[in-house]
C-alpha cells in the first residue's frame, strides 16, 4: 500500500474519499427514503421558534455577564497565568 | 398521482413552511439589536509555549477539560499528551494506524481517543495499573472514515464519518448505541452540548444538524453555507451554534430562533475555514484559515479584531490555548518562541 508519500498528498475532503453529493430533490432514491425525509422534515417543522430580537439580546447579555471572565478580552496578570515563564529571582 | 410525487409535494411544502415559520420570528437582526454596542478593541495574542515533538503533520488535538493537559494526533503515527505548562509529554502513544484525523480526551482525563482513515475509532486508557497506555477498544462500524469524536463520558462516545452518520458508542461493550442519519455528504465533525443532551454535526452537504442524543433523532437542518462546513461549535451558553465553511465564512445560528444570526466574512477573506473556538465569554471567535491564519472576530459585531499567523503566537482562549493554529496544515510546531 502507498504509504507516507499516498497520504501526504491526500487532501481528505478534496479529493476521493469525499462522497458524491446526493441530488437535493427527491427523484432519486426509493420510496421508503422519501418517506422518512418527509418525516425528517415534518419534526423540524413542527418545533417552537423564539424571536430573533429575544435571541440577540439573550446572547449579548450572556457576553455581558462573562466578559470579566474571559481573559482574552480582560488580559491576565501575570501572577495568575500557568503560561508565562516566571523571570527568576537573581541572588545578589 | 403516485406516492413518490406526492412524497415530493409534501417535501417541497414543509421546507416552505420552515422558511415562512424562520420569517415569521424575523422582528429583529443580530446587527440591529448590537448596534448600540462598540467593537471589542484589537486583540493581542502572546506566543507562550511551543511543543516539539512531533515528526509530521498535526492533524488534530483536543483540551482536557483541566486546561491544563491536550492530546494531540500526528500523521507520524503518534498520539501526544502534553502538559502545556511545563510542556513535557506525559505520554507518547503508538497508534496501530497512521492515519489518524482525529483524537479526543474524556472529560474524566482517563482516555482518550483517535481514529482516522481506518475507519475506527480507538480507545486508549490512560491510567492503566501497570502504567502501560493500552487500546482499550476499537470501535468499528463507520464504513468511511473517521473525522471526529467526542467522549460524552468514560462510557460513551460519539463519532462523526464520511460515511455521513455519527453513531453513539457504548465503549463498555464496543457496540453502536445509536446511528445518527440524515446528513447527504461527509460528516466533518461534531461538538457536544455543554448539558450533554444534544451534539451539532457539520457535513460537506453544506449544513450543520443539531442531534438529540437520547432520542436518536435529528432536531433541527441549518443550511446557508455554500460549501462543505469543516467545523463546528456551540457557543458557552449551549443556544447557538457557531459553524467554519470552505465558502471561507463562518455563521452564527441561533437554536431558538431555528436561522442564522450573522455571518463571519471579508472580500479579503477566500480560503476556507479548517477550525474554530469561542472564546469563555462568547464574545470572540477564532477561526483557523486555510492560509495558516487565525482570524478573531467579535461575535457580536461581525468585524475582525487581530489576525495572526500561526507561526508567531499560540492564541489564548479562558487561559487555553485553541484549536484554530495547530490544525492548519503543515507543521508539527505548534507556537514559535517565546518573546515578545
Amino acid at each position: 500500500m502507498q504509504e507516507r508519500s499516498g497520504f501526504a498528498q491526500c487532501q481528505f475532503k478534496h479529493s476521493c474519499l469525499k462522497v458524491e453529493m446526493s441530488s437535493k430533490t427527491l427523484s432519486s432514491g426509493s420510496i421508503a427514503q422519501a418517506r422518512r425525509t418527509v418525516q425528517q422534515l415534518r419534526r423540524e417543522a413542527r418545533i417552537e421558534r423564539i424571536k430573533v430580537s429575544k435571541a440577540s439580546s439573550d446572547l449579548m447579555r450572556y457576553c455581558g455577564e462573562h466578559a470579566k471572565n474571559d481573559p482574552l478580552l480582560m488580559g491576565i496578570p501575570t501572577s495568575e497565568n500557568p503560561f508565562k515563564d516566571k523571570k527568576p529571582c537573581t541572588v545578589l | 398521482m403516485g406516492e413518490m410525487e406526492q412524497l415530493r409535494k409534501e417535501a417541497e411544502s414543509l421546507k416552505d413552511q420552515i422558511t415562512a415559520a424562520r420569517k415569521a420570528v424575523q422582528d429583529s437582526t443580530l446587527q440591529e439589536a448590537a448596534a448600540g454596542i462598540t467593537v471589542v478593541g484589537r486583540i493581542q495574542m502572546k506566543t507562550r509555549k511551543t511543543l516539539r515533538g512531533h515528526l509530521a503533520k498535526i492533524y488534530a488535538m483536543h483540551w482536557s477539560t483541566d486546561s491544563k493537559l491536550c492530546v494531540s494526533a500526528s500523521q507520524d503515527g503518534k498520539l501526544i499528551v502534553w502538559d502545556s505548562v511545563t510542556t513535557n509529554k506525559v505520554n507518547a502513544i503508538p497508534l496501530k494506524s497512521s492515519w489518524v484525523m482525529t483524537c479526543a480526551y474524556a472529560p474524566s482525563g482517563n482516555l482518550v481517543a483517535c481514529g482516522g482513515l481506518d475507519n475506527m475509532c480507538s480507545i486508549y486508557n490512560l491510567k492503566g495499573k501497570d502504567g502501560n497506555v493500552k487500546v482499550m477498544r476499537e470501535l468499528a462500524a463507520h464504513t468511511g472514515y473517521l473525522s471526529c469524536c467526542r467522549f460524552i463520558s468514560d462510557t460513551e462516545i460519539i463519532t462523526s464519518s464520511g460515511d455521513c452518520t455519527c453513531i453513539l458508542w457504548d465503549i463498555e461493550t464496543g457496540t453502536q448505541k445509536t446511528v445518527f442519519a440524515g446528513h447527504q455528504g461527509d460528516c466533518m465533525s461534531l461538538a457536544v452540548a455543554p448539558d450533554f443532551k444534544f451534539f451539532i454535526s457539520g457535513a460537506c452537504d453544506f449544513t450543520a444538524k443539531l442531534w438529540d442524543i437520547r432520542e436518536g433523532t435529528c432536531r433541527q437542518t441549518f443550511g446557508g453555507h455554500e460549501s462543505d462546513v469543516n467545523a463546528i461549535g456551540f457557543f458557552p451558553n449551549g443556544n447557538a451554534v457557531i459553524t467554519g465553511s470552505d465558502d471561507a465564512t463562518c455563521k452564527l445560528f441561533d437554536l431558538r430562533a431555528d436561522q442564522e444570526l450573522i455571518t463571519y466574512q471579508d472580500s479579503s477573506i477566500m480560503c476556507g475555514v479548517t477550525s474554530l473556538a469561542p472564546s469563555l465569554s462568547g464574545r470572540l471567535l477564532l477561526a483557523g484559515y486555510d492560509d495558516f491564519n487565525v482570524n478573531i472576530w467579535d461575535m457580536l459585531k461581525a468585524e475582525r479584531v487581530g489576525k495572526y499567523m500561526w507561526k508567531l503566537y499560540i492564541p489564548l482562549e479562558n487561559g487555553r490555548k485553541v484549536d484554530p493554529a495547530e490544525d492548519s496544515e503543515g507543521s508539527s510546531r505548534v507556537a514559535a518562541g517565546t518573546e515578545h
